[in-house]
């Protein structure tokens, strides 16, 4: 008896031991590829604080003993990163803003109202998030070009054009996301919010506002990151005027077909990974559980 | 008054206030969206080149005759084929990367998946020309680590129509796989714990566990990733535009997207472009219907 008791428990160790070397060995793995996943960060920030002869040097070497920040000062004052990085952020930011007032009205409509076409526009706003929006980069600069000529701020080579398409193009994943998030909160509240007395604006701004806010937060995430890394709109809305160029473009200047100023370059795409970066840590939690709600619907 | 009217009053009241609420994104979505599909619909069917964009010259209506240049020239098919063997490998990619590490995560303790979680919300926040540059950066012919580990000093990765592919492939799985591991991390946990269990004390195997309990579950969100990658990676513009320096030696790495661009902005083919840019559209909306389908299935409510 005791020692069938005891064979057992032995059994149950060997198993218990055979575990934890099958879950060491998979916390190795998954630390090597973590590593593998973040050197390429690694190794742009690295190259950013190097001094000029090592970031040149053909045998590159993965630290370096003279950290410097001469790259991050050729790349703001050379080429007016500052000021590059400064529209990046009024685009990102202007986009957030109106993204979120515009989505949360939609979402809030798609949400509490029961009206005809409801659904038909709920599936017209999947259908849009397929159109491939760089299909669209020809009509929408004629699109901006006539704009340009009754509203020059909103035209070719002004800032508003590139915030107007993000905004269009952040717009339908934000609703559809916001959705779900204006769905969490119970129907009995707006009865309640009612019955005292308040109006509909009075609700959606007092109380439904504040309860999805933390659905906001991690929609807006999305919506900066698409305004933030765009590369394509920039480019061919912004032609001719420098000065209102963002930041993708801004990296683009440092390479050069003789010799790329690589120091620079790491020393930018820092930069403006820094930011997002932020932005993400910020919300992580919140991002990861929006993404699978919007998935598990 | 009956109750009916007021109740149909008070419907037709909240449909005003519905409207007036969705007024904006309306304006918003049918300008700068419905507006330009239609556009580039109407483009298509036009010679529209530089003089006709100056003013130069009027425009001369083709009808299908950019469609007809695009498929009787062999440059099409043979970026259409390269577009769809490219998006394929990176979706194979990143689902395979994703669903791997999805698995692995599950079986490590909380610290170890801090770890890899932060790696690749790294890699997944960084922009994409930030990356892409970065990429270039460590398989730099004579300045790169990569070269220098492997010995290889002086051989360019972007020069080979492969090996160009094959660079800017991996950078895009390495920045996309982030979402497959976390949406599917995110379905595993999803799974009740009870039913693993139960098919364990069955005496199921770990292998058979994982084919026919934890797959089937699984199904309506593998589905939903591997269509958002599809429609992804099928549109990937920056990556090839910024690692193959606008689409590779002579164009040899074109993909659709990049296409478009080049013959509408490069060339001044803004007809041809508009054409590039619906086929591009209709591929992706047969997908989206896929999509809509694979997601009716799995029971998405709208």
């Amino acid at each position: 008896m005791t020692a069938v008791r005891t064979g057992n428990t032995q059994a149950k160790r060997d198993r218990r031991n055979g575990r934890n070397a099958g879950r060491g060995r998979a916390e190795a793995v998954t630390m090597v590829v973590a590593g593998v996943v973040a050197f390429p960060l690694f190794w742009m920030v690295l190259t950013a604080i190097k001094p000029e002869d090592e970031v040149l040097s053909a045998d590159p070497k993965p630290w370096t003993l003279r950290p410097t920040f001469d790259s991050f000062v050729r790349a703001l004052t050379v080429q007016n990163f500052g000021r590059y990085f400064l529209n990046s952020v009024i685009v990102a930011l202007a986009v957030v803003l109106l993204s979120m007032l515009v989505a949360f009205l939609a979402a809030a409509a798609l949400t509490r109202f029961r009206f005809r076409g409801r659904t038909t526009m709920l599936i017209m706003l999947l259908v849009v998030q397929m159109v491939p929006v760089e299909a669209l980069t020809v009509p929408l600069f004629f699109l901006m070009r006539s704009v340009g000529q009754s509203v020059p701020a909103f035209g070719l080579n002004h800032l508003g054009s590139l915030v107007l398409v993000h905004l269009a193009f952040s717009l339908p994943f934000a609703i559809w996301m916001l959705r779900g998030f204006v769905a969490a909160v119970p129907k009995e509240l707006e009865e309640a919010a009612t019955l005292d007395g308040a109006s509909r604006f009075r609700f959606l701004w007092r109380v439904l506002f504040p309860l999805v806010a933390p659905g906001l937060v991690a929609t807006s995430v999305l919506s900066f990151i698409h305004a933030w890394n765009d590369f394509l709109f920039a480019k061919t809305f912004i032609i001719s005027a420098a000065e209102n160029q963002t930041l993708p473009l801004a990296l683009q200047v440092f390479v050069r077909p003789d010799q790329n100023d690589w120091g620079a370059i790491m020393a930018g795409a820092t930069l403006m990974t820094i930011p997002v970066l932020v932005f993400f840590v910020f919300v992580q939690r919140r991002l990861v559980s929006g993404l699978a709600g919007s998935v598990k619907g | 008054m009956s109750t009916a009217t007021r109740r149909a009053r008070a419907r037709s009241g909240e449909g005003r206030t519905a409207l007036a609420y969705l007024a904006p994104a309306l304006l918003v979505l049918g300008a700068l969206l419905a507006y330009p599909v239609y556009q580039l619909v109407v483009i298509s069917f036009y010679d529209y080149g530089q003089e006709q964009v100056s003013g130069g010259a009027p425009l001369e209506f083709l009808g299908l005759g950019n469609y007809t240049t695009l498929f009787s020239g062999s440059r099409f098919w043979a970026v259409l084929a390269q577009t769809v063997g490219f998006a394929a490998v990176c979706v194979a990619g990143t689902l395979l990367a994703g669903a791997a590490l999805a698995v692995l995560a599950t079986r490590v303790r909380p610290w170890a998946r801090t770890c890899l979680f932060l790696a690749a919300l790294g890699a997944w926040a960084t922009p994409a020309v930030a990356g892409s540059t970065v990429w270039l950066f460590l398989f730099d012919a004579n300045l790169g680590l990569v070269n220098n580990v492997l010995g290889l000093d002086g051989f360019s990765w972007t020069y080979g129509k492969w090996t160009a592919f094959g660079l800017v492939a991996a950078e895009v799985v390495w920045c996309s796989f982030p979402f497959a591991m976390i949406t599917l991390y995110a379905g595993i946990k999803a799974i009740p714990g009870e039913v693993l269990e139960a098919a364990a004390l069955d005496g199921a195997s770990t292998r058979r566990i994982a084919t026919s309990v934890l797959l089937p579950l699984l199904r309506p969100v593998l589905a939903v990733v591997t269509i958002q990658s599809v429609i992804w990676d099928f549109k990937v513009f920056t990556q090839i535009y910024v690692m193959t320096n606008g689409g590779g030696i002579a164009g040899r790495n074109l993909t659709l997207n990049v296409y478009a661009y080049q013959q509408a902005f490069a060339a001044s083919e803004y007809g041809l472009g508009a054409a590039i840019g619906v086929v591009t559209t209709l591929v992706l909306l047969a997908i989206t219907v896929v999509y809509l389908r694979a997601l009716r299935r799995s029971g998405e409510e709208l």
